[in-house]
């Protein structure tokens, strides 16, 4: 903070009092699961081969969720951040549209296009309910925007003068995106990649209604929740906790800006 | 080789309503013009990096007009270089071959050549985030050349720079032109690096083209009142002439022989007024009052005021000393009609 004077010393005590509330507020519940729950409880957790399909699931699932809109919506990204054209507006908001709806209504609304009575699923046999590739289309509508936002302002931030000089230096629109846009925009891209993943292994309102089996965890730790209680519920929460916060201090930290200079700034 | 005619284009209000432009092989031409004529949108809709509303670009008499960036021999240096910031010195520098397929050892050679060209060769391997102003926009000319365009286009690439580095940067520049054989296009609003580097200087403003001219041409003879003023000439004469020879600005009589009945806007050279102690034989002697004086590289100025009309003249430092006075003391200001400027 520096040097500061009396009155803004204070001033910036009480934003720190405020903002401190608030990171309680993440941190209390997740701390009092932390204590609550013994070794024990843990390790048989680990053990539980229900508990670790689960997380496998819905780790596995939340990945290709991931990767198929990685592919797909960072060249929309791109798009977005470089081009002004007529409904980018509505385009913008369509895809923060998921963030908006409530994720049960998210799920009964792929129940129309996936679901077994849908075009889709005469076409591929009975649908996608219930199934793990069903759970990602789950993940993947409501945590798209987290990706598709992030990488377009990772794309944005590149200063569109380096792809001006690129162009100018011979290169094709394609040879500027896979080297000049992209290389500089990874950060961003990889930062909306770890919210898409992170966000799709939480999710539970849309991935119940399209698929209760195979069992996700938040899937599983409700039914735990409700047939044996609070005890047997927690323990599983733990573990994709602990699961997630190691993959997401992991990519938070191969994504971090080097040498305190962004990428994107002009040079 | 390359002509513009009439490219327009235009940004919600603002526009550039249609600019004609002619360069010759081999030159160094600048655009000089305040910021936000639409220099830098020529030097863009040249490079095709945006789209000219209407008119033609035409290359070696080809109308490139709608061609792709990639498709046309030119390469564009901006002010803040632009250098590719996850890409070390020499990866920016080879950017240019690679991108067209140029094999790895040619790559290497041309790289090895530009930087000894511009005198970066012990930059090579440095990452472009630790350069210095002057050093990155060496990089970028470097960049640039090694693409060998046939016309460089130049978005004031000295502005940003400490005035030292501006200086040996501006011999660079004449270098690598004699040594590149291309035609640089360069576009400032610096008076200065239009008098020391161009052949030929275009002065632009409100998007039109007002006047080409040799620098040398252009400063000694601006053709319009604009332009005039642009360059910040002094001694700008709103005249009113009643008979053939003899005029009047703000109430002191100017005589001229090739002075005509009616309104001119004229203009004296502050170097061709003479200064004297004593009232001397010339077509135009004025009485007149020193303001102000001032030493500027080895030319004293003194502001002058006769009468209601107010004169700048410049006199070499030597001679003012020998002149002896200072402000407030009375001085004669002569011309003859060649100092007589018209518009």
């Amino acid at each position: 903070m520096g040097r500061t004077t009396d009155s803004s010393w204070w001033f910036h005590l009480l934003l720190a009092v405020l903002g401190s509330a608030l990171v309680l507020l993440v941190l209390a519940p997740l701390v009092g699961m932390v204590v609550a729950t013994s070794f024990s409880e843990l390790s048989a957790a680990a053990a539980d081969r229900v508990v670790l399909e689960s997380i496998r699931v819905t780790l596995v699932a939340a990945a290709w969720a991931t990767l198929a809109c990685t592919v797909l919506g960072v060249p929309l990204a791109y798009l977005l951040a470089r081009r002004r054209f007529v409904g980018r507006s509505l385009l913008l908001a369509t895809i923060d549209l998921p963030i908006a709806i409530p994720h049960t209504v998210a799920g009964i609304a792929l129940l129309t296009v996936i679901g077994r009575q849908s075009w889709l699923g005469q076409l591929f046999g009975g649908g996608l309910v219930g199934t793990q590739v069903g759970i990602s289309v789950a993940m993947a509508f409501v945590s798209l925007p987290f990706l598709v936002n992030s990488a377009r302002e990772g794309f944005e931030a590149v200063p569109a003068r380096l792809e001006k000089v690129a162009r100018s230096l011979g290169a094709s629109p394609r040879q500027v995106f896979f080297t000049v846009s992209l290389p500089l925009a990874w950060r961003g891209i990889l930062s909306g990649m770890g919210l898409m993943w992170a966000r799709g292994i939480s999710e539970f309102g849309a991935v119940i209604i399209i698929a209760y089996y195979p069992m996700t965890t938040p899937v599983l730790v409700y039914r735990r929740l409700n047939d044996f209680g609070l005890s047997h519920a927690r323990a599983a929460a733990l573990l994709l906790v602990v699961v997630c916060v190691a993959v997401f201090a992991f990519m938070r930290f191969v994504s971090r800006p080097l040498g305190g200079k962004r990428e994107g700034d002009d040079a | 080789m390359l002509e513009l005619c009439g490219l327009k284009k235009r940004f919600g209000a603002w526009e550039l309503p249609g600019l004609d432009l002619a360069l010759e092989p081999g030159e160094y031409f600048m655009l000089l013009g305040p910021s936000g004529v639409g220099k830098s949108v020529t030097l863009e809709l040249i490079a095709g990096l945006q789209r000219p509303d209407s008119g033609q670009i035409l290359w070696k008499g080809q109308d490139i007009t709608h061609s792709s960036p990639e498709k046309r021999p030119f390469a564009i240096v901006y002010q803040d270089c632009a250098l590719f910031p996850h890409l070390s010195v020499r990866a920016n520098i080879a950017y240019g071959p690679k991108v067209a397929g140029v094999g790895r050892v040619e790559i290497d050679q041309r790289v090895d050549e530009l930087a000894e060209l511009v005198r970066i060769t012990d930059l090579l391997d440095r990452r472009v985030v630790s350069l210095s102003g002057g050093e990155e926009q060496r990089v970028a000319l470097a960049r640039a050349l090694v693409t060998r365009p046939e016309l460089l286009l130049l978005d004031e690439p000295l502005s940003a720079l400490d005035a030292s580095i501006r200086e040996y940067l501006r011999g660079e520049l004449q270098r690598l032109h004699k040594e590149s054989g291309a035609i640089f296009l360069h576009v400032t609003h610096a008076q200065r690096e239009a008098r020391h580097l161009a052949d030929r200087v275009g002065v632009v403003l409100d998007g039109r083209l007002e006047q080409v001219a040799t620098s040398t041409e252009l400063f000694r003879r601006p053709t319009s009142r604009r332009v005039s003023e642009f360059l910040g000439l002094r001694n700008l004469l709103d005249l009113r002439c009643s008979e053939p020879g003899r005029g009047e600005a703000r109430g002191v009589g100017i005589r001229g022989e090739a002075l005509l009945p009616g309104r001119a806007n004229l203009w004296i050279r502050p170097e061709e007024i003479t200064l004297t102690r004593g009232e001397p034989r010339a077509p135009n002697v004025l009485e007149a009052r020193v303001i102000s004086l001032e030493d500027v590289e080895l030319l004293t100025t003194f502001r002058l005021a006769c009468g209601e009309l107010e004169l700048v003249a410049m006199v070499p430092e030597a001679r003012a000393r020998t002149l002896g006075v200072g402000p407030g003391d009375r001085v004669f200001a002569s011309f003859g009609d060649d100092a007589l400027h018209s518009f």
